[in-house]
């Protein structure tokens, strides 16, 4: 167990400071608003929790959150196995990890904006090299018309921009294993699995616990690649929580639903992320004990 | 049995590189040919080939200072971050104190909201600070993030380093600062170089709180380039110059942090 000393928190301060400066206040002005009715600056009613319950019954917002609820778990479903997968078949010295390593991050520093753009010409059928290579594979694919292709696009696109982050954080994980593990999993005679299963995993559960929730809530708040890419379209096929309400508190200028709508969008994430935590620190402790035993 | 194992690795390697470097290279072939030649035709090479997209960003003020404003703001988060993160997430993984766990999930809390929703208390805050317009404002806003995340990923970096090793050096005199410096810090090298990226990364590309926090002296690149899209239609070759050109310094930053993060643990050093 680790040592108790409450003077830790000296080392801890300056990070509450930081963040609680530009957090709290800000935080602070949504819920205000969220049980308000602002008709103008100085004219505002207060009216409890009402714009809470109109929002909790809207019902495009539920098709909204299940269509989000969807595409997430797609993302986390595809991007941890091949971020990890990534990861262990990266070279680990010489230049081609260098090489590897600054080509894999490539598409993390690209604007999400520039993202959506690219991947706009990049799909198109007439002039983008996607498009062009599926229309000569005889696939009739067009993410403006068909809305699983719309879907699919986007989906493609988060796996194209995002599999890096989880690539690099596995590998640097996997750097960090310390040789004698390795040499005691050959003598002995330990299999790839069983070292992958046993030694890897294990030592990469705490990036891997950031890269779940990162890409959990990350994707859970995608919106700028999905806006600039199909606007949300073909109908609603790629509309996802950010954008209906970025609807409500910009283009309706709602401002008091649209607080209410944030902060419940806020406490999905947060359930969502704490249950993500809870279950993966159960699983990382059951597999010490597992380790302990054996 | 060995051989073919690393035949399958490299395989999957890369190919994953042609998907990851394909968009690029699109993006690169679009930023030397001109508005036209994109919307008229397929060419997998710049059939008229030409500089004129990177020439305007290279000449024009309003273009290159959006990146000198970029790195100006990013350097100042990523320095302040990482101060300020090392030694929480030192006290995080070592120690337990009051609050602590409630602490650190609270941390990352905060990137749990969707920044629109942050863009007018964010604006009200720093106005009245007179903050506005102002490197400090964007590098400020962006800490509620990249602190978190920092600490999030160097905590799990320090977890993984044995408490033997803080003792033995305590046992041999070492005071906290020297033994932080010089000993604990190496060992998780591969953990601050992938901080300062993601640091780094995160800020770079945020656009929607650093285009609301500034207007003419601060503008980042980012906020640059949405003005390719106009009345007159969507400036393809000149957006993708700036995307083209927005890679290089992060390129750059990871080149540099490579060997901190392909180095990672070294046991025969204490």
């Amino acid at each position: 167990m680790k040592p108790v000393n409450q003077k830790a928190w000296w080392l801890v301060l300056p990070v509450f400071l930081c963040v609680a400066f530009s957090a709290v206040l800000p935080l602070m002005t949504v819920v205000n608003y969220s049980v308000q009715d602002i008709i103008s600056p100085d004219r505002r009613v207060f009216v409890g929790t009402e714009w809470f319950a109109a929002v909790m019954r809207d019902s495009e917002l539920h098709e909204a959150l299940l269509r989000q609820i969807t595409f997430s778990l797609a993302v986390l479903a595809v991007e941890i196995p091949l971020g990890i997968g990534l990861a262990l078949s990266m070279p680990a010295t010489g230049w081609k990890s260098s090489a590897v390593l600054v080509v894999v991050a490539l598409s993390l520093l690209i604007p999400w904006n520039v993202v959506g753009t690219i991947w706009q010409i990049y799909g198109r059928a007439d002039i983008g090299l996607l498009g062009a290579a599926l229309q000569q594979l005889g696939i009739d694919y067009s993410y403006t018309g068909n809305a699983r292709d719309a879907w699919l696009t986007v989906l493609v696109m988060d796996v194209w921009h995002w599999t890096p982050l989880v690539a690099l954080l596995g590998y640097a994980g996997l750097r960090s294993i310390p040789d004698a593990y390795y040499q005691a999993a050959r003598i002995d005679g330990a299999s790839k699995f069983a070292v992958f299963r046993y030694i890897q995993l294990p030592k990469m559960r705490g990036v891997l616990m950031i890269a779940v929730l990162l890409r959990f809530m990350d994707s859970f708040m995608i919106y700028t690649e999905p806006f600039v890419l199909t606007g949300g379209g073909p109908g609603n096929a790629t509309t996802f929580l950010s954008q209906f309400l970025t609807q409500k508190a910009v283009g309706q200028f709602d401002l008091g639903p649209a607080a209410a709508f944030s902060l419940i969008y806020f406490l999905i994430i947060l359930l969502m992320c704490f249950i993500l935590y809870t279950w993966m620190q159960r699983v990382g402790t059951a597999d010490n004990a597992e380790a302990g035993h054996g | 049995m060995a051989e073919q194992r690393f035949q399958k690795r490299t395989v999957f390697l890369i190919a994953y590189i042609l998907f990851a470097l394909l968009p690029i290279y699109w993006m690169v072939n679009m930023s030397f040919k001109t508005n036209e030649e994109i919307l008229a035709s397929f060419s997998l090479l710049p059939q008229h080939f030409t500089w004129a997209n990177y020439a305007r960003i290279f000449t024009d003020a309003s273009w290159y200072s959006g990146y000198i404003n970029s790195l100006i703001y990013v350097a100042i988060n990523m320095v302040v971050t990482l101060v300020v993160a090392l030694p929480a997430a030192y006290a995080f993984s070592r120690y337990s104190f009051l609050g602590d766990k409630h602490l650190f999930f609270w941390l990352l809390t905060n990137r749990m909201t969707p920044p629109a929703v942050f863009l007018l208390p964010f604006f009200q805050l720093y106005t009245t600070l007179g903050l506005m317009d102002t490197h400090i404002a964007v590098a400020m806003a962006h800490l509620v993030f990249s602190v978190p995340l920092a600490v999030w990923i160097l905590e799990g970096f320090m977890s993984g380093i044995p408490r033997e090793i803080d003792e033995t050096a305590y046992i041999d005199g070492y005071s906290f600062p020297r033994f932080f410096l010089t000993i604990f810090l190496p060992l998780i090298k591969a953990g601050v170089g992938v901080a300062a990226f993601f640091c780094f990364m995160f800020s770079w590309v945020e656009l929607l709180l650093a285009r609301t926090l500034t207007s003419v002296n601060a503008k980042p690149i980012v906020a640059t380039m949405t003005r390719t899209v106009s009345a007159s239609g969507m400036d393809w070759a000149t957006l993708a110059a700036a995307g083209t050109l927005t890679i290089v310094p992060g390129a750059i930053v990871i080149w540099f942090v490579r060997h901190y993060i392909a180095k990672g643990f070294a046991m025969g050093r204490v």
